[in-house]
């Protein structure tokens, strides 16, 4: 009789009947596993390293014992949380206002919500230092208050909940936009009131959404890098930060690998749980096409709440850009606002070596990272062979490990035979390839589980080989979801910092580096100078691709990217 | 070229089966000569698109071989394959345009672009479809898309052409047509063919043998004539058409001219048996409704001479559709009989309740052996 390995082998056999495919199955699997899963399996070795060969939990203990640490354990996690709930509260709000009520200026919302996601994630730290500092515009400049305490909780709190809200509009927006607003005219006509409707059916139906939104949010915060380096302050300890100091401060090495378990522990359960919520949130998804409702579930009076509610929140987001925005032209923020283009003299003539660093590094990154995750998604739904799940859970999971435990686990898998990489170009790049590949692999693989198998049989038919029904057939059906992989690739490539700043060196640096720097000296001008052309950059480069899809999938091209 | 299938047997992983597995075809065994035209008839799930999937090489088999035109190609991948197929979604590539979807297969064998273009333009003309060559797949109706999936398919010369369900997905009408063109194409090109389907009608029309499936197994291979009047089984007979069962005792097997028993006493003639019915044991009559004459209970119609007696009853309902009535009678046999009429106007209309009196030929009824499954 015939057994599960048995079915293995015949996949095997399968698969070597091509030799290409077998070549690229091998190649996929083999730097999986290099680059993503021996760092992690390094940061855990050097975590239980106890000195002279030994394994041990002694760093642990040392770490259980440190007061400040405990409370850093305590902090991250509290910070995630309320960042969570607060800025899926907002989220819902703005995705309810958005797509349900239908209150004016409802694309400006969107675009306001959107912003943040395509900044670096440490903007809105920036921007409350500059707002609310010790020189800030409105503590300082409007109401002469010295030293007003923004760094620690009240600080770091404000900066990620705008810096997170965005993501839970985005998931929310397509939760309430996949619901059918019929449900919600035929509890009306059962004789529901409109506050019954909204908390008997759009709620509980929304439920699974909200629910993984939070879940989602709490990985995010977690894993937030810059927002806290800048605004926690010392008083305030959090997890990543701590991690990254016990390395870059102290050289103690297992100290900030033990951290970054801690670090990740949370992170995965929290990130598997939202995957379970959303493989089993079925009845919240339509059949057939959306439907226009009929009946408006909001009355006038709460569309006026929503609306100012909605219009407060876009008047902090904007004043955070307004704010980078005049930075980067005034001459000593704080004291002296008079126009000047010093700033970005400095950071074209001294500083450009880190635009021209992080272009070539996210610009090359990009591509590669596209394509790898169109084909992943190929692998990964179209192939049958042995550790498909394996090849398909690996590449997730960048999506819940904090950059700070990647970074840590790339200097210490690479620092050493058999792959020595530090400090070249090379360790940038995989980092980049192998983190930014899932937002590819994910709407690969949703565009591929609506095609017809069988239109890729047929190219097998016809006599075409893996390769050519991959470049030829896949490929050019799925395009939609490449450019969406390369857009995320960019923009996180042009915006990393939590792994991206233990991989740089004097001969690669990259431009948010350089901007965590210039603020911890307090040049907030070149920060902002320099946060401002990233902006621009990444701006022109979706706008780009935009032009592109628009220019191949006439005018509903541009609405193909997820962004 | 020729076909051969040689004790194939396919096993798949199905962890919620007992067992874990699912045997979807067991020790399949198929000559299908050059140019023969062959249809995998069963119910889904029989195992027919699994069989035809591993002529093509999408699948491979547990066990046994596949031979093409006297080259055993087991292990040679669908690529490699010198088949065509035709699926059922069509498949149509939905990046190109007709042209080059029906093109794609000679392009990958590399040939000349002149050469290219002018099969593919006669391909099309052949096919109807020439002055559709720069549409895009979502500008075609679904009989357009089948003509492009069937040019693109033929253009190949491929040593057999597949066919799954191809006409599934077209209505009543385009299905009819479609068929007839299947068999036109087929016979103009005489390229060995496989066809999968579990509409018995299709089967019947476009094949020259038809191979009845059910659960993984063979049940009968034969001309649709076989098939139909000649069944092996009691699944095959209920499977094609409808069909009237009598349980009986063999009294006599001879040539054509066996004696059978029923349970109240009567006899009745049959000039045909399958194998497995034996002298003496018990079997099956099968005659089919529309082998069964309707007449008025004193038996007068002279159309009947030569017929025999097969019950009397009473007229439980009429289905009057035009061409034809059925009807349901009631012989007292526990289960109705069907009989249809298909000339109602000369034959007479009967009305619920009337008595009737059913007749049958000998050369239309078949003898079946009970326990056959």
């Amino acid at each position: 009789m015939r057994s599960y390995g048995s079915q293995a082998a015949a996949d095997l056999r399968r698969a070597a009947r091509d030799p290409v495919l077998l070549a690229v199955l091998l190649l996929v699997t083999g730097s999986l596993i290099v680059f993503v899963l021996y760092p992690l399996f390094s940061v855990g070795a050097a975590s239980l390293d106890v000195g002279g060969g030994k394994l041990g939990l002694r760093v642990y203990r040392e770490v259980a014992q440190s007061a400040y640490l405990r409370k850093a354990f305590f902090n991250s996690l509290m910070m995630s949380t309320l960042t969570a709930v607060i800025g899926t509260f907002i989220g819902f709000v703005f995705a309810f206002a958005v797509t349900r009520a239908r209150v004016p200026l409802a694309r400006f919302f969107n675009t306001i919500a959107v912003i943040p996601i395509v900044s670096p994630p440490f903007i809105g730290a920036l921007a409350i230092i500059m707002l609310f500092g010790n020189n800030g515009l409105i503590t300082w400049n409007l109401l002469r208050i010295q030293n007003f305490p923004i760094y620690g909780f009240n600080g770091l709190l404000l900066a990620q909940v705008v810096t997170f809200f965005p993501v839970a509009y985005l998931t929310l927006k397509g939760v309430l936009e996949s619901m059918n607003p019929i449900l919600e005219d035929a509890a009306m006509d059962l004789g529901g009131t409109r506050w019954k409707v909204f908390r008997k059916v759009t709620l509980p139906l929304a439920f699974p959404g909200i629910a993984g939104s939070v879940l989602l949010l709490f990985v995010e915060t977690l894993a937030d890098f810059g927002n806290p380096l800048i605004l926690a302050g010392s008083k305030f300890p959090v997890l990543s930060v701590q991690a990254y100091l016990q390395i870059v401060g102290m050289y103690d090495l297992p100290k900030g690998a033990a951290i970054s378990v801690l670090l990740l522990v949370p992170s995965l359960l929290a990130f598997y749980l939202q995957r379970w919520l959303v493989s089993r949130r079925r009845y919240t998804t339509v059949t057939g096409k959306p439907q226009q409702s009929t009946t408006q579930i909001v009355s006038p009076g709460a569309r006026i709440a929503l609306l100012v509610f909605c219009l407060i929140i876009s008047l902090l987001v904007a004043l955070i850009y307004f704010s980078i925005v005049v930075g980067a032209f005034a001459k000593v923020w704080g004291f002296d606002h008079r126009p000047t283009l010093e700033h970005f003299k400095f950071v074209f003539g001294v500083g450009f070596k880190a635009v021209r660093d992080t272009l070539i590094i996210a610009g090359s990154a990009t591509p590669f990272a596209g394509l790898l995750g169109m084909i992943i998604a190929y692998l990964v739904m179209r192939v049958r062979f042995p550790g498909r799940r394996f090849v398909e859970s690996v590449s997730m999971l960048s999506f819940a490990v904090p950059g700070t435990v990647i970074g840590i686990g790339y200097i210490l898998a690479f620092n050493h035979k058999p792959l020595v990489l530090t400090g070249t170009l090379a360790i940038l790049l995989l980092n980049f390839i192998f983190r930014y590949i899932p937002v590819g692999i994910e709407s690969g693989k949703a565009i591929l589980s609506s095609i017809d198998p069988s239109i890729e049989e047929a190219a097998v038919n016809l006599g075409a080989d893996s390769r050519k029904t991959f470049g030829k057939i896949t490929l050019p059906m799925i395009l939609p979801a490449f450019f969406s992989g390369l857009v995320f690739a960019f923009v996180r490539g042009m915006t990393a910092v939590s792994a991206a700043i233990f991989l740089v060196s004097s001969r690669w640096n990259l431009m948010t580096v350089h901007i965590m720097a210039q603020v911890e000296s307090g040049n907030l001008g070149a920060a902002a100078a320099y946060s401002l052309l990233l902006v621009l950059i990444v701006a022109m480069a979706i706008a780009l691709i935009r032009l592109v899809l628009k220019a191949q999938y006439g005018k509903f091209g541009g609405s193909m990217l997820h962004f | 070229m020729s076909v051969r299938l040689i004790g194939i047997t396919k096993e798949f992983q199905d962890p919620e089966r007992e067992g874990g597995k699912l045997l979807a075809v067991r020790d399949f065994n198929l000559e299908i000569g050059e140019g023969e035209f062959v249809t995998l008839l069963g119910p889904s799930g029989c195992g027919k698109t699994t069989t035809l999937r591993m002529v093509a090489g999408f699948e491979m088999p547990t066990s046994g071989e596949v031979w093409i035109g006297g080259r055993n190609v087991s292990n040679d991948p669908p690529n490699k394959r010198d088949t065509s197929m035709v699926f059922q979604s069509y498949a149509i590539f939905p990046h190109m345009s007709v042209e080059q979807n029906v093109g794609f297969g000679l392009e990958l064998k590399g040939r000349p672009r002149e050469e290219i273009n002018r099969e593919v333009k006669q391909i099309m003309e052949v096919m109807g479809i020439a002055e559709l060559a720069h549409r895009r797949p979502d500008q075609l109706s679904g009989g357009q898309q089948q003509r492009v999936a069937l040019a693109r398919a033929i253009v190949n010369k491929p040593s057999v052409l597949l066919f799954d369900e191809p006409l599934s997905n077209l209505d009543a009408k385009l299905r009819e047509q479609m068929r007839l063109e299947i068999r036109r194409i087929q016979q103009s090109f005489r390229i060995t063919s496989v066809y999968v389907t579990h509409d018995q009608a299709e089967a019947m029309t476009v094949s020259d043998r038809i191979v009845v499936m059910n659960r993984g197994r063979m049940m009968q291979v034969g001309t649709p004539f076989e098939i139909y009047s000649r069944p092996a089984n009691r699944f095959v007979a209920d499977f094609i058409g409808r069909v009237n069962l009598l349980p009986v005792r063999v009294e006599r097997l001879a040539e054509e001219n066996n004696l059978v028993r029923g349970e109240d006493g009567s006899t009745f003639q049959a000039v045909s048996a399958a194998p497995g019915v034996r002298e003496g044991g018990q079997a099956l009559l099968m005659v089919r409704p529309e082998s069964l004459s309707v007449s008025g209970a004193e038996g007068d119609a002279a159309s009947d001479t030569g017929k025999l007696v097969f019950a009397r009853g009473v007229i439980d309902k009429t289905v009057y559709l035009g061409a034809t009535v059925e009807y349901e009678i009631d012989a007292g046999l526990g289960k109705p009989l069907l009989a249809v009429s298909h000339d109602p106007v000369d034959a007479g209309f009967w009305r619920t309740g009337d008595r009737v009196t059913l007749r049958y030929s000998p050369r239309a009824a078949h003898l079946l052996p009970v326990d056959s499954d």
